[in-house]
């Protein structure tokens, strides 16, 4: 990991650093939502577990930044607030993670994307001068680490594969690719904490990313998509239609019976 | 020995007793997630605990046992603090931890490439999946007596 995180500049804002935890930690939230899904469906048991387990480690970090967002906040909201009573214009995650999860092919190209995303954002984020995030970040690199070698492994079987399987994982890289172009479309919060030092510049992780995914894809014997303009900001609070019936799943618990516990 | 460690000493020997939730062969301080022990100047105890994976569902559970072993023990002032830099490895389990592991039947985490079979010995195995029945298991089978076996996960 190449990026450095500037050295000086002007400090973030509280509501600018909070803005910022709660973009990484509702892109996990809302995947570990949509893997969540697969549980009891998936091809097989062990790919049931697999979703599971990485839904699990997406929540646990996603847990770990919605408590620090929270305090930062100062407004004695929690971690359950914050993942189960904002409204959708509330919530910041990339668009990519709140599309359906499709196919099994689908969902592992989505993955695979995020994956490799996730690995260069916290190999950017370990080195923060937010000591705090810096610290979560190393944690989740850990475990993303593992998350990419899994979804290495299927994409390279299905699209190393059969006709059939290589012809749906690479219609599903067409589909999903121009929604990557969120991810390192630096805007006016990206700058503010890339310029306090909080976090990397996001258009410079994009060269790491193709690092990590390009060899993949060689394997898999798939054509990286041409780069398209794209017109999602689920960064910015500007959703897809999905992400209102996900929420509608993920809060129902939370909204009809408010404070419920195990 | 002074009043102070001999207090540590026996905080270490109870947390010897306070099984692991989803391996409990393993105690906490085999897990190796035990960072620190500090006896508080009010007579209670500081305890840095590390969580193995951020989302397991087990780190709640490990804090309240260790909460209350302690406190069944005769110290009814124990605060436990989440560390989690630099972050937990599975190298930090212990030696005593990897033969408890391998009685039990789990291959511990080591380097090697392919996992001993913790049944009968043989490195003739295979990956069936990466993720097993708990975050920190991945599934392997074995060759030579064609068990399938977990293994603790290298983190
Ligand atoms: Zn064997």
């Amino acid at each position: 990991m190449s990026e450095a995180v500037a050295a000086g500049g002007a400090p973030a804002r509280p509501a600018q650093l909070f803005d910022y935890l709660l973009r990484i930690a509702d892109t996990s939230l809302v995947l570990a939502q949509r893997l969540g899904e697969w549980i009891g469906h998936a091809p097989a048991i062990e790919e049931d577990l697999g979703f599971a387990n990485t839904a699990l480690d997406l929540l646990g970090q996603a847990r770990l930044l919605f408590a620090y967002a929270a305090e930062v906040e100062g407004r004695g909201r929690s971690e359950d607030d914050l993942a189960f009573l904002r409204e959708e214009a509330d919530y910041r995650n990339a668009t990519l993670a709140e599309l359906p999860n499709g196919d099994f092919g689908d969902t592992i190209v989505r993955q695979f994307l995020i994956d490799a995303y996730q690995i260069v954002l916290y190999g950017g984020l370990r080195k923060s001068r937010d000591a705090r995030l810096a610290e979560i970040a190393a944690k989740a690199l850990k475990e993303t680490r593992y998350h990419l070698r899994y979804s290495s492994n299927w994409l390279v079987r299905l699209g190393d594969g059969t006709e059939e399987s290589h012809a749906r994982v690479q219609a599903s890289l067409d589909r999903f690719w121009p929604h990557t172009a969120e991810f390192f479309d630096a805007d006016d919060l990206d700058r503010a904490v890339t310029g306090a030092g909080i976090a990397p510049p996001v258009q410079d992780l994009r060269a790491d990313w193709l690092r990590q995914i390009e060899p993949v894809l060689a394997e898999a014997t798939l054509q990286r998509p041409p780069d398209a303009a794209h017109r999602w900001y689920g960064k910015q609070g500007r959703h897809s239609e999905h992400l209102g019936h996900l929420l509608a799943d993920l809060q129902y618990l939370q909204r009809a019976h408010p404070g419920a516990r195990w | 020995m002074n009043a102070a460690t001999a207090g540590i000493a026996r905080t270490r020997q109870i947390l010897s007793t306070v099984p692991d939730p989803e391996i409990p062969v393993l105690s906490v301080l085999d897990l190796g997630i035990i960072r620190s022990i500090e006896e508080t100047p009010d007579g209670g105890l500081r305890i840095e605990v590390s969580p193995t994976y951020s989302g397991c569902p087990a780190t709640a559970m490990i804090e309240a046992d260790i909460r209350t072993a302690l406190q069944n023990a005769g110290f009814p002032s124990v605060q436990i603090v989440e560390v989690l830099s630099p972050p937990w490895t599975s190298e930090w389990i212990s030696a005593e931890g990897h033969r408890k592991l391998r009685d039990y039947g789990i291959s511990p985490p080591t380097a090697a490439a392919t996992p001993v079979c913790p049944r009968c010995g043989s490195a003739d195995t295979e990956l069936i999946s990466e993720f097993g029945s708990t975050p920190c298991k991945a599934l392997h089978r074995c060759h030579a007596c064609l068990e399938p076996f977990d293994r603790f996960k290298c983190i």
